[in-house]
Protein backbone atom coordinates (compact mmCIF):
# COMPACT_ATOMS: atom_id res chain seq x y z
CA UNK A 1 0.00 0.00 0.00
CA UNK A 2 2.64 2.29 0.68
CA UNK A 3 4.52 1.61 -2.26
CA UNK A 4 1.50 2.58 -4.19
CA UNK A 5 1.03 5.43 -2.35
CA UNK A 6 4.49 6.38 -3.15
CA UNK A 7 4.08 5.38 -6.86
CA UNK A 8 0.77 7.71 -7.02
CA UNK A 9 2.67 10.76 -5.50
CA UNK A 10 6.06 11.06 -7.20
CA UNK A 11 3.65 10.16 -11.04
CA UNK A 12 1.53 13.05 -10.46
CA UNK A 13 4.49 14.99 -9.31
CA UNK A 14 5.87 14.02 -12.71
CA UNK A 15 2.47 15.05 -14.15
CA UNK A 16 2.87 18.66 -12.38
CA UNK A 17 6.33 19.10 -13.48
CA UNK A 18 5.79 18.48 -17.07
CA UNK A 19 2.69 20.74 -17.24
CA UNK A 20 4.86 23.81 -15.92
CA UNK A 21 6.54 23.75 -19.08
CA UNK A 22 3.56 24.70 -20.97
CA UNK A 23 3.71 27.88 -18.32
CA UNK A 24 4.66 30.78 -19.42
CA UNK A 25 7.95 32.19 -18.31
CA UNK A 26 7.62 34.12 -15.11
CA UNK A 27 7.67 38.24 -15.57
CA UNK A 28 6.94 37.40 -19.43
CA UNK A 29 5.09 40.39 -21.27
CA UNK A 30 3.42 38.13 -23.44
CA UNK A 31 1.47 36.10 -21.47
CA UNK A 32 -1.83 36.43 -21.52
CA UNK A 33 -2.70 38.07 -18.16
CA UNK A 34 0.12 40.39 -19.31
CA UNK A 35 -1.23 41.23 -22.37
CA UNK A 36 -4.85 43.12 -21.50
CA UNK A 37 -5.53 42.62 -17.42
CA UNK A 38 -2.09 43.69 -15.72
CA UNK A 39 -1.88 46.79 -18.21
CA UNK A 40 -5.16 47.54 -17.35
CA UNK A 41 -4.91 47.56 -13.68
CA UNK A 42 -1.48 49.29 -13.56
CA UNK A 43 -2.87 52.27 -15.86
CA UNK A 44 -6.31 52.69 -14.37
CA UNK A 45 -6.98 51.84 -11.27
CA UNK A 46 -5.41 54.90 -9.74
CA UNK A 47 -7.80 56.77 -11.87
CA UNK A 48 -10.30 54.61 -11.29
CA UNK A 49 -10.07 54.06 -7.48
CA UNK A 50 -7.71 56.60 -6.27
CA UNK A 51 -5.58 53.92 -4.65
CA UNK A 52 -2.16 53.71 -5.22
CA UNK A 53 -1.58 50.02 -4.05
CA UNK A 54 -3.27 48.27 -6.57
CA UNK A 55 -3.02 44.99 -5.10
CA UNK A 56 -5.87 46.67 -2.33
CA UNK A 57 -7.77 48.05 -5.48
CA UNK A 58 -7.70 44.71 -6.77
CA UNK A 59 -8.52 42.54 -3.91
CA UNK A 60 -10.86 45.14 -2.53
CA UNK A 61 -12.51 46.86 -5.45
CA UNK A 62 -12.33 44.83 -8.79
CA UNK A 63 -12.23 41.29 -7.03
CA UNK A 64 -14.93 42.45 -4.42
CA UNK A 65 -16.94 39.32 -4.31
CA UNK A 66 -13.52 37.03 -4.00
CA UNK A 67 -12.47 38.68 -0.74
CA UNK A 68 -16.18 38.78 0.50
CA UNK A 69 -16.48 35.25 0.35
CA UNK A 70 -12.84 34.78 2.00
CA UNK A 71 -14.17 36.65 5.13
CA UNK A 72 -16.72 34.12 4.98
CA UNK A 73 -14.77 31.10 4.36
CA UNK A 74 -12.69 32.52 7.58
CA UNK A 75 -15.90 33.35 9.61
CA UNK A 76 -16.86 29.74 9.19
CA UNK A 77 -13.68 28.11 10.10
CA UNK A 78 -13.84 30.09 13.58
CA UNK A 79 -17.75 28.78 13.86
CA UNK A 80 -16.69 25.15 12.98
CA UNK A 81 -13.67 25.35 15.62
CA UNK A 82 -16.24 26.38 18.20
CA UNK A 83 -18.54 23.63 17.03
CA UNK A 84 -16.26 21.15 17.22
CA UNK A 85 -14.50 22.04 20.69
CA UNK A 86 -16.57 24.39 22.56
CA UNK A 87 -17.63 22.07 25.69
CA UNK A 88 -21.13 23.41 26.69
CA UNK A 89 -21.49 21.53 30.00
CA UNK A 90 -19.00 20.30 31.94
CA UNK A 91 -18.74 19.17 35.29
CA UNK A 92 -17.81 21.69 38.12
CA UNK A 93 -14.35 20.18 39.86
CA UNK A 94 -14.89 19.20 43.26
CA UNK A 95 -11.98 21.73 44.85
CA UNK A 96 -10.81 25.12 43.31
CA UNK A 97 -7.32 26.54 43.71
CA UNK A 98 -6.92 30.63 44.84
CA UNK A 99 -4.29 32.66 44.84
CA UNK A 100 -4.11 35.29 47.44
CA UNK A 101 -2.75 38.27 44.89
CA UNK A 102 -0.59 40.27 47.62
CA UNK A 103 1.33 37.21 49.78
CA UNK A 104 1.17 34.51 46.80
CA UNK A 105 -0.47 31.64 49.81
CA UNK A 106 -2.55 29.28 47.51
CA UNK A 107 -5.93 28.16 49.04
CA UNK A 108 -8.12 24.93 48.22
CA UNK A 109 -11.76 25.01 48.43
CA UNK A 110 -13.90 22.30 48.66
CA UNK A 111 -17.43 22.45 47.53
CA UNK A 112 -19.03 25.60 46.97
CA UNK A 113 -17.26 28.39 45.47
CA UNK A 114 -15.92 30.71 48.85
CA UNK A 115 -17.22 34.64 48.88
CA UNK A 116 -13.81 35.63 47.47
CA UNK A 117 -13.01 39.04 47.14
CA UNK A 118 -10.12 40.66 44.35
CA UNK A 119 -7.70 39.94 46.64
CA UNK A 120 -8.42 36.16 45.58
CA UNK A 121 -7.99 34.71 41.71
CA UNK A 122 -8.42 31.59 40.47
CA UNK A 123 -5.83 29.20 38.92
CA UNK A 124 -5.82 26.01 37.62
CA UNK A 125 -4.00 22.28 38.19
CA UNK A 126 -1.80 22.85 35.33
CA UNK A 127 -1.02 26.37 35.98
CA UNK A 128 2.57 27.75 35.75
CA UNK A 129 2.94 31.03 37.23
CA UNK A 130 3.69 33.85 34.09
CA UNK A 131 7.38 34.15 33.97
CA UNK A 132 8.20 38.21 34.95
CA UNK A 133 10.11 39.21 32.26
CA UNK A 134 8.14 37.62 29.72
CA UNK A 135 5.16 39.14 31.49
CA UNK A 136 6.71 42.69 31.37
CA UNK A 137 8.09 42.76 28.03
CA UNK A 138 4.76 41.51 26.50
CA UNK A 139 2.80 43.97 28.50
CA UNK A 140 5.32 46.55 27.18
CA UNK A 141 4.77 45.66 23.30
CA UNK A 142 0.86 44.70 23.12
CA UNK A 143 0.39 48.25 22.35
CA UNK A 144 2.55 48.83 19.95
CA UNK A 145 1.76 45.32 18.06
CA UNK A 146 -2.00 46.78 18.40
CA UNK A 147 -1.00 50.39 17.01
CA UNK A 148 1.08 48.58 14.01
CA UNK A 149 -2.28 46.37 13.14
CA UNK A 150 -4.46 49.76 13.24
CA UNK A 151 -2.06 51.51 10.65
CA UNK A 152 -1.80 48.01 8.65
CA UNK A 153 -5.40 48.31 8.22
CA UNK A 154 -5.87 52.30 7.59
CA UNK A 155 -3.16 52.26 5.77
CA UNK A 156 -3.39 49.60 3.13
CA UNK A 157 -4.16 51.92 0.28
CA UNK A 158 -0.76 53.13 0.22
CA UNK A 159 1.40 50.48 1.30
CA UNK A 160 0.96 46.72 1.75
CA UNK A 161 -1.05 45.27 3.45
CA UNK A 162 -5.06 45.72 4.56
CA UNK A 163 -8.01 44.10 6.52
CA UNK A 164 -6.31 40.30 6.59
CA UNK A 165 -3.26 41.10 7.27
CA UNK A 166 -3.79 43.95 10.11
CA UNK A 167 -6.86 41.73 11.33
CA UNK A 168 -4.39 38.84 12.20
CA UNK A 169 -1.51 41.28 13.89
CA UNK A 170 -4.68 42.67 16.28
CA UNK A 171 -6.08 38.86 16.91
CA UNK A 172 -2.25 37.64 17.88
CA UNK A 173 -2.04 40.57 20.16
CA UNK A 174 -4.45 39.67 22.62
CA UNK A 175 -3.14 35.80 21.83
CA UNK A 176 0.07 36.95 22.66
CA UNK A 177 -1.64 38.34 26.02
CA UNK A 178 -3.00 35.21 26.66
CA UNK A 179 0.33 33.33 26.20
CA UNK A 180 2.33 35.70 28.19
CA UNK A 181 -0.42 35.44 31.18
CA UNK A 182 -3.04 33.18 31.14
CA UNK A 183 -6.45 32.27 28.64
CA UNK A 184 -8.45 34.03 31.58
CA UNK A 185 -7.11 37.51 31.74
CA UNK A 186 -7.17 37.44 27.71
CA UNK A 187 -10.99 36.46 27.83
CA UNK A 188 -11.58 39.22 30.71
CA UNK A 189 -10.45 41.50 27.92
CA UNK A 190 -12.56 39.76 24.72
CA UNK A 191 -15.49 38.01 26.33
CA UNK A 192 -16.04 35.06 23.96
CA UNK A 193 -19.73 36.13 23.41
CA UNK A 194 -18.48 39.35 22.17
CA UNK A 195 -15.78 37.69 19.93
CA UNK A 196 -18.53 35.58 18.18
CA UNK A 197 -20.62 38.93 17.83
CA UNK A 198 -17.72 40.70 16.42
CA UNK A 199 -16.97 37.90 14.30
CA UNK A 200 -20.12 38.02 12.32
CA UNK A 201 -20.20 42.17 12.33
CA UNK A 202 -17.15 42.07 10.39
CA UNK A 203 -18.71 40.36 7.74
CA UNK A 204 -22.08 42.24 7.78
CA UNK A 205 -20.01 45.01 7.09
CA UNK A 206 -18.67 44.36 3.96
CA UNK A 207 -21.55 42.38 3.12
CA UNK A 208 -23.77 45.76 4.29
CA UNK A 209 -21.17 48.19 2.42
CA UNK A 210 -22.03 45.72 -0.64
CA UNK A 211 -26.15 46.14 -0.19
CA UNK A 212 -25.97 49.57 0.55
CA UNK A 213 -24.70 50.20 -3.01
CA UNK A 214 -27.57 47.59 -4.14
CA UNK A 215 -29.92 49.65 -2.26
CA UNK A 216 -28.45 52.93 -3.93
CA UNK A 217 -28.84 51.99 -7.59
CA UNK A 218 -25.61 50.41 -8.32
CA UNK A 219 -24.22 46.79 -8.99
CA UNK A 220 -23.21 44.88 -5.43
CA UNK A 221 -19.89 46.17 -4.15
CA UNK A 222 -19.84 49.33 -6.85
CA UNK A 223 -18.25 51.48 -4.35
CA UNK A 224 -19.81 54.07 -6.33
CA UNK A 225 -22.86 54.34 -5.48
CA UNK A 226 -21.68 55.35 -1.80
CA UNK A 227 -21.42 59.40 -3.38
CA UNK A 228 -24.46 60.50 -1.61
CA UNK A 229 -23.38 59.11 1.88
CA UNK A 230 -20.42 59.75 1.87
CA UNK A 231 -20.63 63.42 0.46
CA UNK A 232 -17.34 63.06 -1.90
CA UNK A 233 -16.62 62.09 -6.08
CA UNK A 234 -17.20 59.02 -7.44
CA UNK A 235 -13.80 58.22 -7.28
CA UNK A 236 -12.80 59.20 -3.83
CA UNK A 237 -16.09 57.38 -2.64
CA UNK A 238 -14.18 54.07 -4.36
CA UNK A 239 -11.57 54.70 -2.39
CA UNK A 240 -13.76 55.27 1.19
CA UNK A 241 -16.24 52.10 0.08
CA UNK A 242 -12.80 50.01 0.18
CA UNK A 243 -11.54 51.06 3.84
CA UNK A 244 -15.09 50.02 4.88
CA UNK A 245 -15.08 46.81 3.54
CA UNK A 246 -10.92 46.43 4.95
CA UNK A 247 -12.29 47.37 8.11
CA UNK A 248 -14.90 44.52 8.06
CA UNK A 249 -12.24 42.36 6.66
CA UNK A 250 -10.05 43.26 9.83
CA UNK A 251 -12.99 42.63 12.33
CA UNK A 252 -13.96 39.47 11.40
CA UNK A 253 -10.51 38.25 10.74
CA UNK A 254 -9.49 39.15 14.60
CA UNK A 255 -12.42 37.83 16.49
CA UNK A 256 -11.61 34.30 14.38
CA UNK A 257 -8.06 34.46 15.70
CA UNK A 258 -8.68 34.76 19.21
CA UNK A 259 -12.09 32.50 18.73
CA UNK A 260 -10.04 30.03 17.80
CA UNK A 261 -6.81 30.50 19.68
CA UNK A 262 -9.35 30.28 22.80
CA UNK A 263 -11.13 26.86 21.80
CA UNK A 264 -8.29 25.14 20.74
CA UNK A 265 -5.61 26.10 23.34
CA UNK A 266 -8.12 25.17 26.26
CA UNK A 267 -9.89 22.87 24.57
CA UNK A 268 -12.94 24.50 24.60
CA UNK A 269 -13.10 24.89 28.44
CA UNK A 270 -11.82 28.16 28.61
CA UNK A 271 -10.74 28.07 31.76
CA UNK A 272 -6.92 27.82 31.21
CA UNK A 273 -4.49 28.41 28.25
CA UNK A 274 -1.53 27.20 26.73
CA UNK B 1 18.37 39.32 -4.89
CA UNK B 2 22.14 38.15 -5.21
CA UNK B 3 21.46 34.32 -6.98
CA UNK B 4 23.88 32.82 -4.18
CA UNK B 5 21.58 33.41 -1.57
CA UNK B 6 18.55 32.95 -3.14
CA UNK B 7 19.91 29.46 -4.30
CA UNK B 8 20.68 29.03 -0.32
CA UNK B 9 17.19 30.22 0.43
CA UNK B 10 15.67 27.60 -1.70
CA UNK B 11 17.69 24.70 -0.25
CA UNK B 12 16.39 25.65 2.98
CA UNK B 13 12.94 25.58 2.17
CA UNK B 14 13.26 22.52 0.53
CA UNK B 15 15.13 20.98 3.33
CA UNK B 16 12.70 22.55 5.91
CA UNK B 17 9.99 21.46 4.33
CA UNK B 18 10.86 17.44 3.78
CA UNK B 19 12.29 18.10 8.17
CA UNK B 20 8.79 19.04 8.47
CA UNK B 21 6.96 15.54 7.47
CA UNK B 22 10.01 13.33 8.43
CA UNK B 23 10.68 14.75 12.42
CA UNK B 24 8.81 12.06 14.77
CA UNK B 25 8.72 15.31 17.37
CA UNK B 26 5.37 16.63 16.72
CA UNK B 27 6.08 20.14 18.30
CA UNK B 28 9.90 20.15 16.21
CA UNK B 29 7.48 19.63 13.30
CA UNK B 30 5.50 22.56 14.15
CA UNK B 31 8.26 24.88 14.62
CA UNK B 32 9.92 23.77 11.00
CA UNK B 33 6.45 24.27 9.66
CA UNK B 34 7.01 28.12 10.86
CA UNK B 35 10.48 28.42 9.94
CA UNK B 36 9.82 27.24 6.75
CA UNK B 37 6.44 29.75 6.17
CA UNK B 38 9.43 31.79 7.27
CA UNK B 39 11.84 31.02 4.36
CA UNK B 40 8.91 31.58 1.90
CA UNK B 41 8.36 35.01 2.79
CA UNK B 42 11.96 35.67 2.18
CA UNK B 43 11.35 34.53 -1.42
CA UNK B 44 7.72 36.27 -2.36
CA UNK B 45 10.02 39.46 -0.63
CA UNK B 46 12.56 38.55 -3.16
CA UNK B 47 10.48 38.59 -6.00
CA UNK B 48 8.70 41.51 -5.55
CA UNK B 49 5.04 39.93 -3.07
CA UNK B 50 5.23 42.40 -0.91
CA UNK B 51 1.59 42.15 0.20
CA UNK B 52 1.90 38.06 -0.46
CA UNK B 53 4.78 38.11 1.92
CA UNK B 54 3.41 40.10 4.53
CA UNK B 55 0.28 37.41 5.01
CA UNK B 56 2.75 34.80 4.33
CA UNK B 57 4.66 36.46 8.17
CA UNK B 58 1.86 37.29 9.76
CA UNK B 59 -0.96 34.11 8.84
CA UNK B 60 2.03 31.29 7.63
CA UNK B 61 4.70 31.90 10.49
CA UNK B 62 2.61 34.16 13.11
CA UNK B 63 -0.75 32.70 13.63
CA UNK B 64 -1.15 29.39 12.34
CA UNK B 65 2.44 28.10 14.00
CA UNK B 66 0.86 29.07 17.27
CA UNK B 67 -2.15 26.95 16.77
CA UNK B 68 0.00 23.83 15.84
CA UNK B 69 1.64 24.46 18.89
CA UNK B 70 -1.61 25.05 21.10
CA UNK B 71 -3.20 22.05 19.07
CA UNK B 72 0.27 19.80 19.78
CA UNK B 73 -0.02 20.63 24.04
CA UNK B 74 -3.74 19.64 24.05
CA UNK B 75 -3.11 16.36 22.15
CA UNK B 76 0.44 14.29 21.78
CA UNK B 77 3.57 15.09 21.13
CA UNK B 78 4.75 11.83 19.47
CA UNK B 79 3.69 10.47 16.49
CA UNK B 80 2.54 7.32 16.19
CA UNK B 81 3.64 6.36 13.14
Amino acid sequence: MKIIGLVIAVLSGALLMYATVDFPAWGDPASPASTYLSPHFIEKSMEETSVPNIVTAVLADYRGYDTMYETTVIFSAGLACFILLRVFLREEPGERLYRHVLTGVTVRVEGAKLPLSDDFERIDAMWTPPDLIIKTVCRLLIPFIQLFALYVIAHGHHSPGGGFQGGVILGASIIVLAMSQDLRTAVRRMREKLDAILCAIGVLIYAGAGALCLLLGLNFLDYGALTPVLHCDAITARSHGILIVEIGVGVAVMCTMIWIYCNLSSMGKYDEGL
Amino acid sequence: MIWQLDLAVLTLVVIVAIGSLMVKDLLGAAILFGAYSFMMCVLWTVMGAVDVAFTEASVGAGVSTVFFVAAVFRTSRRTKD
